[in-house]
């Protein structure tokens, strides 16, 4: 089943066109990345389809669904920065989530529990939010992204910001996601996304310069390395 | 459901953040204390307590737009409000889950300055519960002003336009600590055409039991609270489309 469709997927502001008639097939259960320089139109494709901005143009559906009020059931979004609620601790900012999604209270408390257990967050699960180091604040707003059971989650540049540490056991963790759910994910980090996803796509200046898997990619672009293709189809010139 | 889980959250962002508790409730407090110091030394009518406390109750709650407005502002600057937008919460939700802790807050503090006041000599009345329901009107104007300033600022100019401007308007132009007629003309019209001086005033007759003058001032209060809180729910709607 398809988890996304776009058809001809638009977002300008004024003048400037941040994506531009975007058509992507995304696989239910697929781990699929979305690259692009700064500016690319990534964050604002994903602010579209988790009903954050309303598209200029074109359509999508998730999972069939094109009412923005159906597709908000179905989805959870990790944005790029941190986004927990300080004041509250770490089993209080899970079950504050659940609450929202329409979780009883009971149940809310159970996932909660199981959530902790399986993001190996129990040690800090009474600490607030706001007194945990960056890397456990994101490990936070992952699972607070994950605790509603979405069909499909939007990571957006899930480790930005994290040292090298925290960012590979984000990484670790993400990895242990796939197949699960269905993950969109927007990176710079290229080694990272070219071993974990499934299919990625290249986002350039608002368009998709190309889509497939890392092999299609650089078979695409001649490259025998992900980075140099990477490179190519965003038109930065030639691949070292 | 969904509604009832944002404003419990709402409510502990608030109450655990130990300066709102401390300006919220501290400073109303001090005020009252020293102004009823004041007045045992040099005896001004407008100081007695019967006066001084529905004033000081209307003074406190310009604190409660400092608590909207913070916290609204501060979920716009951070990416939780991102995370809000995402979820299936609708945009009665958010106006409702911010408003509603608000109000036994606003509640409470009334409550506590009339403990207080009574400690320090006002006499018990069942007028003082009439009193703390009257302000109700009140509190909701102070959290809709609260919503649309924290739609619309960050929370750098929060601190300014809540927590320094509107407390100063209401302290001046409410009769609390001067008698507005005393300065006369503009300044007289221009208190009587806010809300804050007929709060003060309704509040003040609630607890004397002039029963008959409490609701022409009353409707002066509940008219800028349902104008302020539809303002609040149209910016508030106006902003969610990212």
């Amino acid at each position: 089943m398809k988890a996304i469709e776009t058809k001809m997927l638009s977002k300008s502001y004024g003048d400037i066109c941040a994506v531009s008639e975007l058509c992507l097939e995304v696989s239910e259960g697929e781990l699929f990345a979305l690259l692009g320089v700064n500016g690319a139109g990534k964050t604002t494709t994903i602010k579209m389809l988790s009903g954050l901005t309303e598209p200029t143009s074109g359509s999508f559906s998730v999972f069939g669904h094109s009412r923005i009020e159906d597709i908000k059931s179905l989805i959870n979004v990790s944005p790029q920065e941190t986004a927990v609620a300080p004041n509250l601790t770490v089993r209080e900012n899970l079950e504050f989530v659940c609450g929202i999604y329409g979780v009883a209270r009971a149940d809310a408390k159970k996932r909660a529990e199981a959530m902790l257990r399986e993001m190996s967050m129990e040690e800090i699960a009474n600490r607030r939010a706001k007194t945990l180091s960056g890397g456990w604040q994101r490990r936070l707003s992952i699972a607070m992204a994950l605790i509603s059971e979405p069909k499909l989650l939007f990571l957006d540049e899930p480790t930005l910001g994290l040292d090298v540490i925290a960012r590979r056991e984000l990484w670790k963790l993400i990895g242990t996601l796939k197949g699960k759910v269905t993950i969109v994910l927007t990176t710079h980090y290229l080694e990272e996304a070219e071993a974990l996803s499934d299919r990625l796509a290249v986002m350039n200046g608002g368009h998709l310069a190309a889509v497939g898997t890392a092999a299609e990619l650089m078979a695409k672009a001649g490259c025998d390395k992900f980075e140099d293709a990477f490179v190519k189809l965003c038109g930065g010139g030639d691949a070292v | 459901m969904k509604m009832r889980a944002f404003a419990s959250r709402n409510s502990r962002e608030i109450l655990r953040d130990r300066l709102n508790v401390i300006f919220g409730l501290g400073f109303p407090l001090i005020v009252l204390l020293l102004l009823t110091l004041i007045q045992s030394n040099v005896p001004v009518e407008l100081f007695e307590l019967n006066k001084l406390t529905p004033g000081v109750a209307v003074f406190g709650l310009s604190f409660v737009s400092l608590f909207s407005a913070t916290i609204i502002s501060k979920d716009r600057s951070s990416s939780l409000m991102l995370r809000l937008y995402s979820s299936p919460l609708r945009p009665a939700d958010y106006i409702l889950g911010y408003t509603l802790p608000l109000l036994p807050i606003s509640l409470a503090q009334s409550i506590i300055c009339f403990v207080v006041a009574m400690l320090l000599g006002l006499e018990w009345s069942v007028n003082i519960l009439l009193s703390i329901v009257v302000l109700i009107p009140a509190m909701i104007v102070f959290i809709a002003i609260g919503l649309i300033c924290g739609t619309l600022l960050n929370d750098k100019q929060v601190g300014g336009v809540c927590g320094a401007l509107l407390t100063n308007l209401t302290a001046w132009l409410s009769d609390i600590w001067f008698d507005v007629s005393l300065v006369g003309d503009v300044f007289e019209k221009i208190a009587n055409a806010l809300p804050f001086i007929h709060a003060v005033k309704a509040g003040r007759y609630a607890y004397s039991g002039e029963y008959s003058a409490i609701m022409p001032e009353l409707w002066w209060v509940i008219g800028y609270a349902a104008v302020l809180m539809l303002i609040a729910v149209v910016v508030f709607k106006r902003k969610m489309k990212v």
